[in-house]
Parts: C-alpha cells; sequence; structure tokens
C-alpha cells in the first residue's frame, strides 16, 4: 500500500513536472497584456435598439433615445485568487449606446496570467467625484466629456441616464411627449452625507478565464446590459407611476433595480 | 515689428494692485486647497475679467457680475431672488459671495462641494445662465482675447480647459476676503476697534443666543438648519434636495453674518427686508415642523426670547461687521 501511495506520488510529481515544462515551453507569462470588456446592450432576450418597443416587467410598452451609464475602478482576479487593481489614472469609462466604440473597452498593463473574474462599481466612485477639478480629464471632464453626465447644483456625475417614451407615462408638459427619464447619481456626499447609489458588480466566468498573454490579442469579457433590469428586482418600477427619477429618494429604488443588470454572457479568448 | 509690439501690450493686464492671499489672524485656517490653484496676478485679473464677462450666458447678456454685486458683498440687493436670462427669477435669495476660501460646501442646499465647481451650477441653470460649460469653453478659445490671458495665467496649458475656466474664477473669488470691519479691529485690537455701549451689549447677546449657528469669526458653523420660516416645504425643501434624507427637509446653510447690514434681502426666500424683521422671527414668528432646529424649541418654546432693546443692540452690532473696505475696495471692481 506504502508503495503504491509512493508510486502514485512520483508519478504525479513527474506528471506536474512534466506539465508544467510543457506549459513553460508553450506559455509565456510574463510581461502584461491587456483585456477588452465588450458592454453588449440588451432589453431581456433582445438586442437593445433605440426607438424598438420593449415590455418590462409591470407589462408597460417603453421605447427609448438614451442609455449612457459610467464604469468605473476595474479589478481583474486571477483563477489563483491574485487581484490586480487598474490605476485610478485609466479606470474611468463612460459608455453610450450611440457610441458603439465607447461599449468596447481596453484595458492594458494587466500582468499574464487567466482571469477568471472582474470587478467593477456603476458611476464614479466618491474621492473621484471631490477630486480637483484639473485631474477630471476625458470623460470625467464636466466641461466636455462628462457633458449631459454631471449634475453642478448637486455636484456630481450621473451614472446611469436612461431616456425615453411609453404610452403609460403621463404626458410632460416640458418635451410635449409620454417621457420617461431616470438620471441616477450620488456619490454619498462629502463632508455631509447624502443618499450613495454606487454599485459593486462582480462578474464570474464559471467556464473559461481569460487568458492575457504579452504578446496575444486582448481577451474579451462579453458583458450583457440589460436595461430592463432597471425596471425590475427588487422593486418593479412602473413608468406610469413613477415616469421620471433624478437625485431624489427614488433613485435608490433605480439603483438597487439596475445593480444587476450587469451579466457575463461569455469569455472569448482568441486563439 | 511695431504691431507685434503693441500686441503684446494689449495683452497686459489692467493694474488691480498687489494681489496675494492671506488669512486674517481672527478667522480660521483656511479650507480650500491653494496648492491645486496658486492665486497669481495674471490669474485673478483673468478670473475678475471672467466675473464680469456675460459670456458665460447662452445669449451673452448675465454675467456672475450681474447678480453678485460688489457694494452688497457680491450679493444680489434688493432682490428677493434674481432676475437671470430671459428676465426669468431665480428660485432662491442669490448668496454673498465672500470669504469663500473657508466654506466647506456652497448655494443654499450645500450641493456643491468645492469652489472650484461652484460657476458650473450658474452657467448650467436655465433660469441663470441657461449655458452649457463646454460651449462657454469653446466661446473662449475663439474669442480675440481670452486665449492668450489664459496662457499668462496658466502658461502649461496650450488652450482653454474647463479647469482652467474655473480655476480662474476661483482666483477672483478666493481674493474676496472681507475681514476689516470695526468688529475685525475690535477683536485684533486694532486702531479704529471701539465699541459703542449698545454695541458692546449686543455682541454680548449675540454670543449667548446667535452664535452657536453664527460661530467663529466666520459667523456661520457651516451647517444646514430648519430655522422655521415656513411651517412646509413644499415648493423648496432645501438639503433635502442635495441628500433624499427626510430629516433633511427644510434644512438650508446657515449664512455667514458679515456684512450682513448690506445683503437685504434675507434668508433663502428673500422674505425678510430688515434686520428688525429677522430679529423678530427669531423673537416671535418661528414656525414649527418636524424637522426645525431643536434651538429653536427649548423646553417647548418657539424662538429665541429677545426684548426690543436687545433686538436693537443686536443689530447696533452686527452693523458693525460692515466692512467698507471690502465693498468698495478697487480690484473687486468691474474693470
Amino acid at each position: 500500500m506504502k508503495k503504491l501511495i509512493f508510486g502514485f506520488f512520483t508519478l504525479a510529481s513527474f506528471a506536474t513536472i512534466f506539465t508544467n515544462c510543457k506549459k513553460d515551453d508553450k506559455e509565456d507569462l510574463s510581461g502584461t497584456g491587456s483585456v477588452t470588456l465588450e458592454f453588449d446592450n440588451r432589453a431581456g432576450n433582445a438586442a437593445f435598439a433605440f426607438g424598438t418597443n420593449y415590455t418590462n416587467a409591470a407589462g408597460e410598452t417603453v421605447k427609448f433615445s438614451t442609455f449612457n451609464y459610467f464604469v468605473s475602478n476595474f479589478v481583474f482576479v486571477k483563477t489563483d485568487g491574485t487581484e490586480y487593481v487598474v490605476p485610478k489614472d485609466s479606470c474611468y469609462f463612460l459608455c453610450k449606446h450611440e457610441n458603439a466604440d465607447s461599449r468596447e473597452i481596453t484595458i492594458s498593463g494587466i500582468p499574464a496570467g487567466d482571469y477568471e473574474e472582474v470587478r467593477f462599481i456603476i458611476g464614479v466612485d466618491s474621492a473621484k467625484s471631490v477630486s480637483d477639478i484639473a485631474q477630471r480629464t476625458g470623460v470625467l471632464d464636466p466641461a466636455a466629456g462628462a457633458a449631459g453626465m454631471y449634475w453642478a447644483w448637486n455636484s456630481g456625475y450621473i451614472f446611469v441616464k436612461v431616456e425615453g417614451t411609453s404610452p403609460q407615462a403621463p404626458l410632460n408638459t416640458m418635451t410635449g411627449e409620454n417621457t420617461i427619464e431616470y438620471h441616477t447619481g450620488l456619490f454619498g456626499g462629502k463632508d455631509t452625507p447624502t443618499l450613495n447609489n454606487i454599485k459593486n458588480v462582480e462578474i464570474h466566468s464559471h467556464d473559461d478565464a481569460a487568458k492575457v498573454r504579452r504578446d496575444k490579442e486582448a481577451p474579451q469579457f462579453h458583458i450583457y446590459v440589460d436595461v430592463l433590469e432597471m425596471f425590475t428586482s427588487p422593486t418593479n418600477i412602473s413608468v406610469a407611476a413613477n415616469p421620471t427619477s433624478h437625485a431624489g429618494a427614488f433613485s435608490k429604488t433605480v439603483a438597487d433595480n439596475y445593480a444587476d443588470m450587469f451579466t457575463l454572457d461569455h469569455v472569448h479568448n482568441h486563439e | 515689428m511695431i504691431f507685434l509690439a503693441s500686441s503684446c501690450q494689449k495683452d497686459d493686464p489692467v493694474p488691480v494692485g498687489e494681489i496675494k492671499f492671506s488669512a486674517p489672524s481672527n478667522l480660521p485656517a483656511p479650507t480650500y486647497d491653494f496648492s491645486k490653484n496658486e492665486i497669481t496676478q495674471a490669474g485673478f485679473t483673468l478670473g475678475r475679467r471672467l466675473f464680469y464677462d456675460p459670456i458665460f450666458s447662452r445669449d451673452s447678456t448675465i454675467s456672475c457680475g450681474d447678480c453678485h454685486i460688489s457694494y452688497s458683498a457680491f450679493s444680489h440687493v434688493d432682490h428677493v431672488t434674481s432676475h437671470g436670462i430671459d428676465g426669468l427669477l431665480g428660485k432662491r435669495n442669490a448668496p454673498a459671495v465672500q470669504n469663500m476660501a473657508w466654506r466647506t460646501s456652497f448655494f443654499w442646499d450645500g450641493g456643491v462641494p468645492n469652489l472650484d465647481l461652484v460657476p458650473l451650477n450658474a452657467i448650467q441653470n436655465p433660469v441663470e445662465m441657461d449655458e452649457s460649460p463646454a460651449k462657454v469653453v469653446q466661446k473662449l478659445n475663439r474669442h480675440a482675447e481670452y486665449p492668450a490671458l489664459f496662457k499668462k495665467a496658466f502658461p502649461e496649458q496650450d488652450t482653454v480647459s474647463g479647469a482652467t475656466m474655473l480655476k480662474a474664477l476661483s482666483q477672483f473669488m478666493l481674493m474676496l476676503v472681507s475681514a476689516d470691519s470695526r468688529y475685525d479691529k475690535f477683536v485684533r485690537g486694532e486702531t479704529g476697534g471701539t465699541f459703542s455701549a449698545d454695541e458692546t451689549a449686543g455682541l454680548n447677546l449675540f454670543k449667548q443666543k446667535c452664535a452657536t449657528c453664527h460661530s467663529t469669526d466666520l459667523f456661520t458653523d457651516q451647517t444646514f438648519r430648519n430655522n422655521g420660516i415656513l411651517d412646509d416645504f413644499l415648493n423648496d425643501s432645501g438639503r433635502n434636495l442635495v441628500s433624499t434624507f427626510p430629516n433633511d427637509i427644510g434644512k438650508f446653510a446657515v449664512p455667514s453674518l458679515r456684512n450682513v447690514e448690506k445683503t437685504p434681502p434675507y434668508m433663502h426666500t428673500g422674505k425678510f427686508k430688515t434686520l428688525e424683521s429677522v430679529l423678530d422671527h427669531y423673537s416671535s414668528g418661528v414656525k414649527d415642523s418636524p424637522t426645525l432646529d431643536p434651538l429653536l424649541k427649548q423646553n417647548g418654546q418657539l424662538g429665541i426670547a429677545l426684548t426690543g432693546s436687545e433686538k436693537q443692540q443686536i443689530i447696533a452690532f452686527l452693523k458693525t461687521l460692515t466692512d467698507e473696505d471690502f465693498l468698495r475696495d478697487a480690484r473687486f471692481q468691474k474693470p
């Protein structure tokens, strides 16, 4: 029995060494590579498009004209649990439906390895929200890239902006349409607290890990973003009862709902 | 060559006297981070020009200085609420712009936590300037004179950006320091700092009855409180609009009382035209509501007990906070 166990271990050790050697020959795990994340907008089981009618969980017909969101503070987790935190100066992205390029983001400088999890937040963290204006460039510049995604009266970014119409929504006298409008932000306040609607997302790949390699094309996390999730779970939102939401208490309901709108479709490794 | 030389001279700012920020000894430490925006002559001069330039409004009709007037401590004296673009009326009484370097938040509801971000609010407000900051930056970059003035103020930047536009405005506003009133001279033991008997009595009453909220020589503790001017806040719920919390309904920023004599009307609604009516409010006009400040309802009694002569003494004291040097400072006037 002892012999057998010894023999088994020896065999196992050899096998390990053998595969390791083989792996080393085959794969270079030195240096850094890139990952892309494709944010694929959806409406339930359908592809998302502006101007198309969908049905929300309350059974109402909704049609959209704006679907923007900030995603930031990415962390990638290897299969062995090691984490890579994307540096602050390159971790903020504003995705707009009408701009497909803005929804396919590439993050480089990631140590080579196999990544099975990505974490990020929906919105902009509180530290960045109160940071020096000169440090807010690109999509974070209220006078440039963040235009339309920034509240000047309640300083902070609009994390998620969804606009459209619904025949079930009341007529909006300002727009002359049956407008639906959900602008959600609020990072928790600087010195005096406010509501905090920052939401954490964890996306786990149970099948394939994203293989980040120095000299290979970036693997892709293909992520579904389901706009209809904003209207349900945990709370159904009726556009007839709540056609709009901005920086009010109701925005918590909207944010709690959209917290789970990001899900993994698949990880794609380019061989 | 002659043309070039004269062009260069044209860039020179109007002389404005020495520009140097210094914190008066009787004020606490400033909260503004000067390391991120050092005040320079060029930056201040640019900020002043911007402050008085209607380029910020959609139709180039309204400047910052239109509603924030120097001789009323940069408030809008005698206007309950201010009229902005297209003659539209604002929702709240335009606050004074003074001692901004010490502020921890801005506007009646404290919605803006940093001075640099303050102008964005007025620019975008549909009843104030109704313009997008991005468009203002575009207008400034296309302007005949501004690009050179920005280059001078921010030499490391080749074009005007939102950040430099805002920082220039901040440099001007940071210099609006009021701390040379007779009261200041009195507490610092300087020449001219003499108080009458009534003013001294008023100061003592003020310390007993008002200074919990209007604290330090900034004359505000920078908190948000419901001071009972209304019994419901359905029209404007104040801090609650920013925080969403029900216990913030009806709470508004405690304003500084510096130059208070010169900044009527009073309160966020502008409902009181005189200091007498303000003190009458505190003694007998306080309205109860769930978020009323506990200091205004002690032992079940609404308001602050004040006799007629006490009110007059407090007002006599409040007038010692008028800082004529600040109100008339030529450096802060429209160039």
